[in-house]
């Protein structure tokens, strides 16, 4: 129970990461269409980290259950 | 031109929903294997379907079970090497030669020595070739063959426009190079890590690919093992390691920060310390969730069915069917994106470490 919380709790936070990066990704294609293919290397890799942090805590729920 | 293409379009959008039809179909009959002997188990049923087995179990037609037997080779302190194949412990039934699979308890899954008496008395060393190893052979192969046929003709035809697999093959490489290793490393020193990313770009690529195709010998489910994503992100970090100059380690033992952060406690440097660990640790578990989590999501929707069944009546398990196929065909749609977009991620940042290893002057 407390992991599938944990679970869940990570999944809003890189959710909300996430989303921000695409908001913001999106804003910055409309001002500079010409920069798009260094601003998408750029989210990706944002994203990928934020991604990290949540798998961290994902790890750290399945810990819980396995453990 | 465009009659061309729309035709051969609409052919490679069959193919992807076909695979994702036999796939789920595939799954089926091993969810009504699993149903047979004492009721439907979700949960096991998924997880069997993720993780390596020591055969390639392939369908399952009421009573017989058609698997591929693979090689165990197990070395005990008292039996010295054993190699025999997987067909002898009768899918998991029968103990061989003193050795059996354990179904359940700590060693859950593992290959251990018993007596006569049937108890557990020792864990041999296994270096058997499990479902992900043969998966990584099949892999293998077909990189050899790709990448092999490829050379021969990039080396022949020099100053020529590109021939054959050539054409498919050269934009990808191009794109590792230009918009990977080049602004990630930098123009001067780039060249001497193209080879290494691109063998874990395409292994990795490949290897999802494959995991995503249901059929015999395909299917296995290698990126998706936390220690084939932890030899590739060994790999990155010995490279970077082993690539620095003075400035990335002053950077971890001296940065330029206030002194009372270094001083009494050496606050930075432990966190500096730590991130050179963490960069491949989260590099390892990153494709390793990922490519899990695919696999899984779309048995889930297979098994979804069975429950259904199961609890409501046949009926409610026909009519979830239609919404469980057509998720699990979006999600194997999903996993073909992820599965580039992961390949491009380790690859982009392994090269990111590689740039950030020997740093110029500020």
């Amino acid at each position: 129970m407390g992991a599938a919380i944990g679970a869940g709790l990570a999944a809003i936070g890189a959710g909300i990461g996430i989303g921000k990066i695409g908001a913001s990704a999106m804003e910055a294609i409309a001002r500079q269409p010409e920069a798009v293919g260094d601003i998408r290397a750029n989210m990706i890799v944002s994203a990928a980290f934020i991604e990290g942090v949540a798998f961290f805590a994902v790890i750290i729920c399945a810990l819980v259950i396995f453990i | 031109m465009i009659h061309i293409i729309r035709p051969l379009f609409i052919i490679i959008l069959a193919i992807f929903i076909g695979t994702g039809f036999v796939q789920a179909a595939e799954e089926t009959e091993k969810a009504v294997e699993a149903s047979h002997p004492e009721g439907f188990n979700a949960g096991k049923f998924v997880i069997e379907h993720v993780s390596d087995a020591f055969e390639w179990h392939i369908a399952t037609f009421g009573e017989t079970e058609i698997s591929i037997p693979l090689p165990i080779i197990l070395y005990s302190s008292d039996k010295g090497w054993n190699f025999f194949m997987s067909s002898r412990f009768h899918h998991g039934h029968e103990t061989y030669n003193g050795f059996r699979i354990e179904h359940e308890g700590k060693n859950e899954g593992k290959i251990v020595e018993v007596n006569e008496q049937g108890e557990v008395v020792d864990l041999p060393i296994d270096l058997s070739i499990t479902k992900t190893v043969a998966g990584i052979f099949v892999s293998v192969i077909i990189l050899l063959l790709i990448f092999l046929n490829i050379a021969k003709t990039a080396k022949n035809r020099v100053n020529k426009a590109p021939a054959g697999m050539q054409n498919l093959f050269e934009p990808v490489i191009l794109f590792v190079r230009d918009d990977i290793a080049k602004p990630a490393i930098g123009e001067k020193r780039f060249e001497k890590f193209m080879p290494f990313l691109l063998s874990v770009f395409f292994f990795i690529l490949i290897n999802n690919l494959l995991g995503l195709v249901p059929i015999f010998p395909f299917g296995a489910n290698v990126t998706g093992n936390i220690a084939v994503t932890m030899v590739l992100a060994v790999f990155t970090f010995f490279i970077t390691t082993f690539n620095t100059n003075k400035h990335y380690w002053k950077e971890i033992y001296n940065p330029d920060v206030p002194w009372w952060l270094k001083f009494p406690i050496p606050l930075m440097p432990i966190v500096e310390l730590t991130g050179v660990i963490t960069k491949p640790f989260v590099l390892m578990i990153r494709l390793f969730a990922n490519m899990l989590a695919g696999h899984l999501i779309v048995t889930v929707f297979v098994g979804l069915i069975f429950i259904f069944g199961k609890s409501f009546g046949v009926e409610a398990g026909l009519g979830i069917s239609v919404v469980s196929v057509a998720f699990s065909v979006f999600m194997l749609l999903l996993d073909l994106l992820v599965s580039f977009v992961q390949a491009y991620v380790f690859t982009f940042l392994s090269a990111m470490y590689f740039g950030m290893a020997s740093p110029d002057h500020h």
